[in-house]
This record gives structure tokens, sequence and C-alpha cells, in this order.
């Protein structure tokens, strides 16, 4: 009976404590990434811009066609979908709010997220945990160069600017499919949708959807760098790791989605 | 002339876990000398040298370059320090989204003020010491592993250290190619009066290159000495390693039938 209890135990507490132990890690790697970007500058040791740039384009630039595509279409998914419910009541002119309100409040945050989290959160996983294996974290460190600072920092910087500047793209090209797809077999005039579009959005809409994109850009940014440096064991380790650092931060974006979701809901 | 200890290694303690790795090692080494660190696999001459260089901190005891404790440094001292010691990786540890010419100058855009221009001859001078000139524009991925551990051996030396520290440097060459990394860090020491530490278990690379050789056998020091007094030696264990003899495994067997019965 008591051993059993104990495996019970042990079996609630390993899980716990190894979450804890994460946690702990996790907190300790977004200080020092704090620490290089806030307070290290002020001492001469300067963010590496070009870098920040390089990487920049890499998260932003050269992911404009795949984000802009796949909110384009989502936009007239969303558009022929509400269509078809708002049809009966002759309601069709209401799918420019519709469209309009859920893209910027909800998915295009999220889209271009989980986007951005494939392309480059995985990315940054799969690079340091690839430096780690063949010994470059170290060798960085041997030259008195800091892995963070030389490493995260770039990537981090890149992906807090790019992934709202990628989430406002989204939301124009989500609505402009809603747009074309409204103009061209919903009978409603191009002046008349974009009228509609431009009542129906507030700034706050906008906002917000910002907001979560810099929230979800962080937790991008932090598991990946995180899986990258916990990798052990060769190239397995690295696969396993690029592997956890999707799931993780999809994850990790989707609760934090509903967390700030019911907050903005609750404050309106 | 006076020998001024450059390195003094003073108890050192240290765990993996509960697994006791570094027993207690005392080890000074000379300022021009080359010292190997022999001993077999897992006997802890890597993690010894990782605490060196300060990749690890060790549990108890203390580690003294150039007469000051490395071990309770913050960063920015450790640093300072760092500029003058160069590090050869057993892997040599390349940058691979890096060109050679950008590894080898990545310290010297990092630490010094240097114009471009001087960094890219500083550069090509390196290289061409490791007999890799030319090789500047290449990818990592494009070098043999001999290549590779000569452009990691440039980089090690782009801020000219005074100390330097290789990780088993013909490990996995074939015999010319590792007598031609032998060669080249015999010419280090002679040219630049660097002070070279040399983790390898590697007789014929000993015997090469070694002032003098430390032999670290489960985490302790056992034999200190010059090439010629290791040959003499009568401890066990350092007859059994220089005469390739494999472990004893008959009476293992016995005890570990023992074992199993008495479980």
């Amino acid at each position: 009976m008591t051993e059993r209890v104990q495996r019970w135990f042990s079996a609630l507490g390993r899980p716990t404590i190894y979450a804890l132990v994460h946690l702990h890690r996790l907190n300790r790697l977004g200080m020092e990434t704090l620490r290089w970007i806030f307070i290290e500058p002020f001492k001469g040791r300067k963010i590496r811009w070009r870098s920040v740039i390089e990487q920049s384009v890499r998260v932003g630039w050269q992911s404009i066609p795949i984000v802009g595509i796949i909110s384009f279409f989502v936009g007239l998914i969303l558009a022929m979908q509400s269509a078809y419910q708002l049809k009966p009541f002759g309601a069709t002119i209401y799918v420019a709010n519709l469209v309009s309100v859920s893209l910027t409040r909800e998915l295009g945050p999220l889209l271009t997220a989980i986007i951005i989290t494939g392309r480059f959160g995985s990315a940054i996983a799969a690079e340091i945990g690839t430096m780690k294996v063949g010994e470059e974290i170290d060798a960085l460190k041997t030259m008195g160069l800091n892995p963070v600072s030389f490493l995260v920092v770039p990537r981090f910087l890149a992906l807090i600017i790019m992934l709202p500047a990628l989430t406002l793209i989204a939301d124009f090209l989500g609505i402009l499919g809603a747009y074309l797809f409204s103009i061209s077999a919903l009978d409603i005039s191009s002046i008349r949708f974009i009228n509609q579009t431009i009542n129906a959005l507030v700034l706050r809409d906008i906002v917000t959807g910002l907001i979560k994109s810099g929230v979800f850009a962080v937790i991008i940014a932090s598991i990946g760098a995180y899986e990258g440096f916990i990798v052990e064991g060769g190239a397995e380790g690295v696969g396993k790791s690029t592997t956890n650092s999707v799931v993780v931060s999809i994850f990790l974006i989707i609760t934090a989605d509903v967390v700030f979701t019911a907050l903005f809901y609750s404050t309106l | 002339m006076e020998k001024e200890a450059i390195i003094q290694v003073r108890d050192l303690v240290t765990y993996y876990g509960n697994r006791q790795i570094l027993k207690g090692v005392n080890l000074d080494i000379y300022r021009g000398e080359i010292l190997v660190i022999l001993g077999r696999s897992g006997c802890g001459k890597s993690t010894l040298l990782r605490h060196l260089i300060g990749l690890m901190k060790p549990s108890r005891g203390q580690i003294l370059i150039k007469g000051r404790d490395i071990t309770t440094m913050n960063e920015d001292e450790m640093r300072e320090i760092l500029k003058k010691i160069g590090m050869l990786f057993q892997g040599a540890a390349l940058f691979n989204s890096m060109t050679v010419g950008e590894n080898v100058a990545l310290p010297l855009r990092e630490h010094t003020q240097l114009e471009d221009s001087t960094i890219q001859i500083m550069t090509r001078i390196k290289l061409d010491l490791v007999g890799l000139a030319g090789f500047e524009n290449f990818k990592p991925s494009q070098l043999s592993g001999g290549m590779k551990k000569r452009a990691g051996l440039a980089r090690a030396l782009a801020m000219d250290p005074e100390i330097l520290f290789c990780d088993e440097p013909s490990a996995g060459l074939d015999p010319v190619v590792a007598m031609g990394i032998d060669q080249l860090i015999l010419k280090l020491k002679n040219a630049f009066k660097m002070t070279i530490v040399v983790v390898t278990h590697e007789l014929a690379s000993v015997f090469t290159i070694a002032d003098r050789i430390a032999m670290l056998h489960e985490g302790e020091i056992i034999f200190q000495g010059t090439a010629e007094e290791i040959q003499n030696s009568k401890h066990p264990i350092v007859q059994q390693f220089l005469n390739r003899e494999a472990d004893d495994v008959e009476p293992d067997r016995e005890k570990y039938l023992h074992s199993l019965v008495k479980s």
C-alpha cells in the first residue's frame, strides 16, 4: 500500500520537478538575454546590429511570401464561410466586419506566429543545437564571447521587430482576400466594403493584435534558443530539440493567446 | 633561468552529480613548455582541460593563471584572461556558418579596434602559419579533417595567445597528418615561446612533442616528469598504458559472478 502511494507521489513529483527545473533555466536564459539588451550596452558591450539586421532579413523579409499567401487564403476562406452563414439574413455586408475584426484581433497574430515558429523558431533551435554539439558554443566561450549576446540577442530582437510587422502584412492581405471575394461574388461594391471595414475596425483591434504578436515573438525566440542550448548527444538530440521547440512554442503561444484574449475581452 | 609557473592547479576537485571526476589535482605548468596530459578515456583529462580554460567551475580548489585565480573571476575579468589564451578543440569547432577567414578574424573583430584591412592581413598571416594560405573563402565543410584542425589552430592563434590548449589534436587523423599537427605545435613553441598544454592518449604524439608529461588516472595525477622518466617509471598503471596492455578481465568476471550471487 505504502509503496503504491510512494509510486503515485513520485509519478506526480518527477514531472513537476522536471518542469520546475526547465522553468528555472528558461528564466535564467531570459534574464541573461534582457541583461545583454538593456544593461550591457551601457557598459560598452554593444548589441550586434549587423547581426540583428541579417536575422531580420531572414525572419521578416524572407517570410513575407509564405505569410502573405497563407493569410490571403485564410481571409478568403473566412469570407466564404461567413457569407454562407450571413446570406440567409441578407447581411453579407457584415463579412467585412467579421473578417477584419477576427483577423486583426486573432488570426493575423496567431497564424503569423505559428508560421514563424515553424520557419524560424525551429531554425534557432537547430542552429544553436548544432553549434552546441560541435563544441562551437564552447569555442565562443573560450574566445571570451558570450553565446547569449552573440547568438540569442540578435535573433530575439529580430523576432520582436519582425513578427508584429509580418502580422500587419498578414492582417492587410487577409482583408484583401475577403475584399476580392466580396466584390466579385457578393455583389458588394468596392467602396462599400472599404467603408464598412473602416467603420468596423477600431485602433484597439489592431493594437491588441500587435501586443499579442510581441508576446508570441518572445515565446518563439526564448523556446527556440532554450531548446538549442539544452541539446545533448549529437544529431539525434538536435532533431528532438527542434521538434520540441515547435511543439512547446505552439502550445505556449495558444495558451498565451487564451490569457491575453480573455484579458482584452474583459477590459473592453 | 628560474622556471615560472604560468598555470597552477591547486587541490582541484569536481563532481558530475555524485561521481567524483577530479580528486584533488595539483599541477604546475611552466612558461614556455609543452605539457602533455596523458590518460585513458574517461580519466578526467578533458574535464581538467575544460576547467583550465574556465568552461567548467570546480567544486573545490583553485586554478591560478599568472597568479590570479580564475575560479572566482567574474565574466569581465575572465574575458581579459581569455584574450591571451587559445584553444584547439577536438573537432576543431569551427563556426560552420562562416568562412575559414571569418572564423580566424572573429576574435580580432570582437576584441580589437583594428581596421578591417589590418584584420584581413593578420588573418592571412595566421592561415599562412598553419599552411592554409589561400583558403580564406572556403567554408569549413569544404575542408578535410586535418585542414579543419589547422584552421582551428589558426583561429586559436589569432590573438597571439601566451597559452595554447589542445584537446586531442591528433585524434581521428591519419599518422602523416597527425605528425604535421605535432610539428606545427613544436614550431609554435619554438617560434613564439608559447606555453602549450596538450591532452591526448596518442603515445606517438606524446614522445614527439612533450617537454613534460602528467599522467591522469581516475581523477588523480599518478605521474609527472619527462618523456625519459615516464619510460623508466615502475608504476604499474603507467607501464600498462605505455605497453598497451588490456585490462585483466578474468578476475573481474569472478567478482561479477560473486556480486550476482550476493544480490
